[in-house]
Formats: structure tokens, C-alpha cells, sequence
């Protein structure tokens, strides 16, 4: 790390923050719409979004700060084990094509605004969508968090907060500010906001990896020797277990763990809240579609990205540096090789990637408490100006939370949690996915299947230990019966799929209560703009 | 998974499978396939300049498997349009 702060580079981020700060803000006057006190309005950016804005906007949702700064951390320390993020979300898009213009139409005649009313409205189970509201909540407010430690590592490299600092107000003051700032304008402009930054976003961080990818081999000396110096890295013998420290191809015991959370994270990106969020948010079924077709472009900057961890290697970042923190190799290395404007414009990338998803992220919890706890269980006759109202509280709520948490807590905690987010949040996929293709699941063994998948996968993760933590240290475990390391999160999936199966069969057998299903076959395959869309919305939207 | 009638209910008088949606469904779960087997990849060569074979074959799969799924998405859109244009011949 250069001695104190990098002038330039820190006058180029702030100018970019600025700017972003005032489009935010602007961003309440952007495609207005009449009824602005509607909570489509506000949390869902009037359900009008084309391809190109969606595909900004779920660009910008999908590929946060943290997957900048954590991706390229696992190639830098442990080699290709962290390249699984690539064929994740090779698959990611094949899979959600499947299913979710599916939500998409459903959601559009039936005005729901969380994947939690779909649940509701498939079962009729307020419990179900209790269960899967939470289950979102959770798994979303350490994603939140972890993107405080995107810009924190940021911060850290530029000389500015963190470090040695006395007074912990000072050395948090510019997260203070970036997140005040964040809160602000995700509560007046709401949706509006990340959509009209994550173009400047998405944009600079287009740049600065395309640069990168050409710019830091030709100075470290081709491909070929960036990994020759990661070969030789991972092939040191770690004295404490007598093993190589990582790999460069990813031996056979790792192929079960690398697949598995590659799938298993592919089912459950679109499982997160704000993810649907984004999805909802477009105006047609078509341009849902297209964009699970366009949305590639990111996984190949995502590839481009992993390998900095290796040109981290290469160009010595961290090296002889007892205790060198992984997570700060890639923004370290942009500071050691490109001019410092340059680093600026690279970090204000990160930093502005981390501000999207943090705001789309604390609205899509907003919405799901508003409209599954507080709407179904404290309010049930809330008019849509009162649910906006809560939600936009409940934002600002969300994102002090967060904040509080990585503040006052080891940021590692942070980082297990978000592990254990995933594996959460992949517990909901039978009742959501399951749901948009069939009623035939009984709601109370989906309900079933969803607590022992969350009690397995939560007990499987506690067990884990990590040089860093006693628990929660990972997330991939012996799978029962096959016998391999594998991802505890779809190892779950499985155990919570079998339980909804068999309970259903038993359900059914005994003549369990169903539940009213308020969804038609032909409500899954609706295009906007059809008789019983538009239409009938308004209308069926204050019934919710 | 079983399926209630209703959800097999096809939109137009099409039968639910097609050669079009086989083709489709080709497409969409090819690269799973190419991407899971990690055994059939995880090894060094043939290195393309100076990159291993494990790190360029998945980010060759990347265009190769979004090239697959805008094949599935014009296919399945040709394929609505007909299925949306017999039921308006009989319903609207």
C-alpha cells in the first residue's frame, strides 16, 4: 500500500460519486407516473422498464462490489476453485428462462410486487409466504452488508478510513457519509434511482475490466506467465497441513464441490429478492425473455475479472506481507499498475457497483416486509400509499441495519452469513419454481420441506471450521450417501425436495385443506398488454 | 413431478411437446452438460496462448451458450406466436 492517501485517484472517485449522487436524486423525476404513491411506483419503477434498461439494472443487481473484490480473493488465495462463478452463471440464464417469464406473466396480472405474494396467491398459504418472505429477508441483509465491505476495501487501498485509526468516527466517516448519501435517494426516488446509475456503473465497470484484461498482461508479460506465477504459487506446500495452498486446475476430490455450487448457485441467484425485483420491474414477458439472452455479456466480464486474482499473483500483490487481507489484492492491484486517475475511475466503479444492488437489495426487503408482514399479518386493509409509506421506512431501516452490522460486528461474520444466505435462500426454490409449473405440491410439506432444508443447511454450515472462525467457515460438505464434497446448499435443496414429495403424497392421501389457488394456467403465459393484464390490474391489486 | 391438468393445458391447440421445443430444450440444457462434467475439462492443455485449457474452454462456453439460448428464445417466440394465433382464431 502506498503511503497515505492517493490524491488523484481520490478527486476522480468522489467527482464520479457526486454525479451519481445527483442522478439519484433526479432519478424520482425519470419516467414519472401519474399515481406516484403506488408501491409499484416506488419499488418497482412503474413495472415499465425496456430490455435495455433491464438489462442495465439486473447487470447492475446481479454483479455487485463484493463479487468484484471476493471472486478475483478466492483466484488470488485458493486458485480455481474460485472460478466456479463462471460456469454459475454460464447456467444461470439457460435456467431461469425456463421459468421465469413464467413469474413474470403471473406476477403482471396479479400485481404482485415479491416472489412471497406469488406463494400466497399459488397456495393460499399466508404461512408459505411468511416462511419465504423471511427466508428472503435474511438472506439479503448480509448481502447488503457485504457491499459496505466491497467499498471499505476500496477506501482501505486509497488511504482514506479503516487502517489505524484511533477514533473509530473518523475512520468510518466516508462509509458514514456513502451510505447516507445511498439512503437518501433510495428513499426519495426509490426503484428509479439504481436503475439510472447502474448505466454509469455498468459502463465504468465495462471499462475498467476491458482495460485491465489487456492493459495488466502486456506489462506483467502475457497470460502465460501470469499463470505460470499462480502455478507456482499454489504448488508451495502449506507447512501446517502438508498440502499444496491451492490448485490451478481443479483436482478430482474438488470437481462435486465446484460443480454443486456452481448449480446450486445458478438455481438460486434468481431466488433472491432483489433479483425478482428486477425481473418484476420490466414491463413485458418478451423482455424478460430477451434479456436472459443478453444477460451473458456480464458472465464473460465476471471471467475476465476472476483472472485479476491471478495477475494479483503475477505482480507480486501481497507478497512477503504476513496476513495480507485477499480481499484488498484486486484494488491493491489496480493502485501498483495503472496511473492513479485511472485507479480512480476503477474504484469509483466498485464503489458505485457496491451503492446499486445495496439499494435495490434494501427495497426488495422492504417490499417483502410491507407486503408479507405487514400488509398480510399487522395491516391487512393498508391502501397502497400506506404500503409505499412503510416501504420506504423499512429501506432506511434495512440499510442502518446493515451498516450497524459491519460495523459493529467482525466483518468475517458478515461473509459466513451471506454463505448461509445463499444456502437459505436456495430452501424457497421448491415452493417458487415448483409453484409456477405445478399445483400439485400440498402447501404444508412445502412448508415442511423448506424448514428441514433450512435446519440441515444451517446445522451442516455450523459444523464447518475455517482458519479465520470456529463456524459457519464454508459451505461445502460430505454429500450423505454419494460420498463427495459437495454444496451444502443443494444438498438441502435435495433432502427439502424429498420431504416436500413425500409429505405431499401423504397430504393427499389423508385430504389435507389444499388451499385456494387464485392463479388461472393462462395467467403463467401472459404478455403484457393482453385482455386481463393492464387491464385488470388496478382492480385486483388493493385485493392483493 | 406430476402435473395438475391445468398446467398441461397447452394455450392453443398445439400438443405440449413440438420438435420446436425439443430443439429448445436442447439448447437450454446443453450447457449444463458442457459445464457440470467437470472431470472433462479440468486439466492444463492445450494451453491457448499461454492460458490453460480448464480457464479458456468455460469462458469459450460463455458466447457459445448464449448463442444457445437466443436460438431457444426466437424459436419458442415463433412458436408462441402460432400457439396466440390459433387461440384467437377460436376464442376472441
Amino acid at each position: 500500500m502506498k503511503d497515505g492517501v492517493n490524491t488523484p485517484a481520490l478527486v476522480i472517485f468522489i467527482l464520479f460519486f457526486a454525479a451519481v449522487t445527483v442522478m439519484g436524486f433526479l432519478a424520482a423525476r425519470w419516467r414519472k407516473a401519474d399515481n406516484a404513491l403506488h408501491l409499484d411506483e416506488w419499488g418497482l419503477g412503474g413495472r415499465s422498464f425496456g430490455t435495455w434498461i433491464t438489462w442495465f439494472l439486473l447487470g447492475g443487481d446481479l454483479y455487485t462490489a463484493y463479487t468484484f473484490v471476493a471472486v478475483p480473493a478466492v483466484l488470488y488465495g485458493a486458485g480455481a476453485a474460485g472460478f466456479f462463478a463462471v460456469p454459475y452463471t454460464i447456467i444461470a440464464y439457460p435456467l431461469v428462462f425456463m421459468f421465469l417469464p413464467r413469474l413474470w406473466s403471473v406476477s403482471h396480472r396479479h400485481g404482485y410486487v415479491t416472489p412471497a405474494d406469488f406463494v400466497r396467491g399459488r397456495y393460499g398459504s399466508k404461512g408459505l409466504s411468511l416462511a419465504v418472505a423471511l427466508t428472503g429477508i435474511l438472506a439479503t441483509m448480509p448481502y447488503i452488508a457485504l457491499q459496505l465491505v466491497g467499498i471499505q476495501a476500496v477506501l482501505d487501498v486509497l488511504g482514506v478510513g479503516g487502517g489505524n485509526s484511533t477514533n473509530w468516527f473518523v475512520k468510518d466517516l466516508p462509509l458514514f457519509i456513502a451510505f447516507a448519501v445511498l439512503a437518501a435517494y433510495t428513499y426519495s426516488s426509490g426503484l428509479r434511482a439504481p436503475a439510472l446509475i447502474a448505466f454509469v456503473k455498468d459502463t465504468l465497470i465495462y471499462l475498467v475490466i476491458i482495460v485491465a484484461a489487456i492493459y495488466i498482461p502486456m506489462r506483467l508479460g502475457g497470460y502465460g506467465h501470469i499463470f505460470d506465477a499462480a502455478g507456482q504459487k499454489f504448488a508451495t506446500i502449506n507447512p501446517a497441513t502438508h498440502k499444496p495452498i491451492g490448485s490451478l486446475i481443479s483436482g478430482p476430490q474438488a470437481q462435486w464441490g465446484y460443480a454443486t455450487l456452481a448449480l446450486g448457485s445458478a438455481m438460486a441467484l434468481f431466488m433472491y429478492p432483489h433479483s425478482v425485483t428486477g425481473v418484476l420491474a420490466s414491463k413485458s414477458r418478451d423482455t424478460v425473455r430477451r434479456n436472459t439472452a443478453i444477460l451473458p455479456a456480464y458472465s464473460l466480464m465476471l471471467g475476465f475479472l476472476a483472472l485479476l486474482g491471478f495477475m494479483a499473483i503475477a505482480a507480486g500483490v501481497g507478497k512477503g506481507v504476513t496476513g495480507f487481507n485477499a480481499q484488498l489484492a484486486v484494488p491493491q492491484l489496480f493502485e501498483d499498475m495503472f496511473p492513479d486517475w485511472f485507479t480512480g475511475v476503477a474504484f469509483a466503479a466498485i464503489g458505485i457497483g457496491a451503492l446499486v444492488p445495496a439499494a435495490i437489495m434494501s427495497i426488495a426487503a422492504a417490499n417483502l416486509f410491507t407486503r408479507n408482514v405487514y400488509k398480510d399479518f399487522i395491516k391487512p386493509d393498508a391502501t397502497p400509499e400506506q404500503e409505499t409509506k412503510v416501504s420506504k421506512l423499512v429501506s432506511l431501516v434495512v440499510k442502518v441495519g446493515a451498516l450497524i452490522f459491519v460495523l459493529g460486528m467482525d466483518k468475517q461474520f458478515a461473509i459466513n452469513l451471506q454463505l448461509l444466505g445463499g444456502i437459505w435462500i436456495l430452501q424457497t426454490f421448491v415452493s417458487i419454481v415448483g409453484g409456477l409449473f405445478t399445483r400439485w405440491f400440498h402447501r404444508w410439506a412445502l412448508l415442511a420441506g423448506w424448514a428441514a432444508g433450512m435446519i440441515y443447511g444451517t446445522w451442516k454450515a455450523y459444523g464447518i471450521a475455517a482458519p479465520t472462525t470456529k463456524h459457519f467457515g464454508g459451505s461445502s460438505a460430505e454429500i450423505p450417501v454419494i460420498g463427495q464434497i459437495g454444496y451444502i446448499g443443494l444438498t438441502a435443496f435435495v433432502l427439502n425436495l424429498v420431504v416436500a414429495v413425500v409429505l405431499t403424497l401423504v397430504l393427499r392421501a389423508a385430504k389435507a385443506p389444499e388451499g385456494t389457488d387464485e392463479t388461472a394456467a393462462d395467467d403463467y403465459t401472459a404478455e403484457a398488454g393482453e385482455s386481463g393484464v393492464a387491464e385488470e390490474k388496478p382492480l385486483v391489486a388493493p385485493a392483493g | 413431478m406430476t402435473e395438475t391438468p391445468e398446467a398441461q393445458a397447452p394455450p392453443g391447440r398445439l400438443p405440449i411437446v413440438t420438435p420446436v421445443r425439443v430443439v429448445a430444450a436442447i439448447c437450454l440444457l446443453a450447457p449444463f452438460v458442457a459445464t457440470l462434467w467437470v472431470s472433462s475439462y479440468a486439466k492444463t492443455g492445450p494451453e491457448l496462448g499461454g492460458v490453460p485449457f480448464f480457464y479458456w474452454y468455460q469462458l469459450l462456453w460463455v458466447p457459445i451458450s448464449a448463442a444457445l439460448t437466443i436460438t431457444a428464445y426466437l424459436l419458442m417466440r415463433r412458436e408462441d406466436r402460432q400457439r396466440k394465433g390459433l387461440k384467437g382464431g377460436e376464442g376472441q
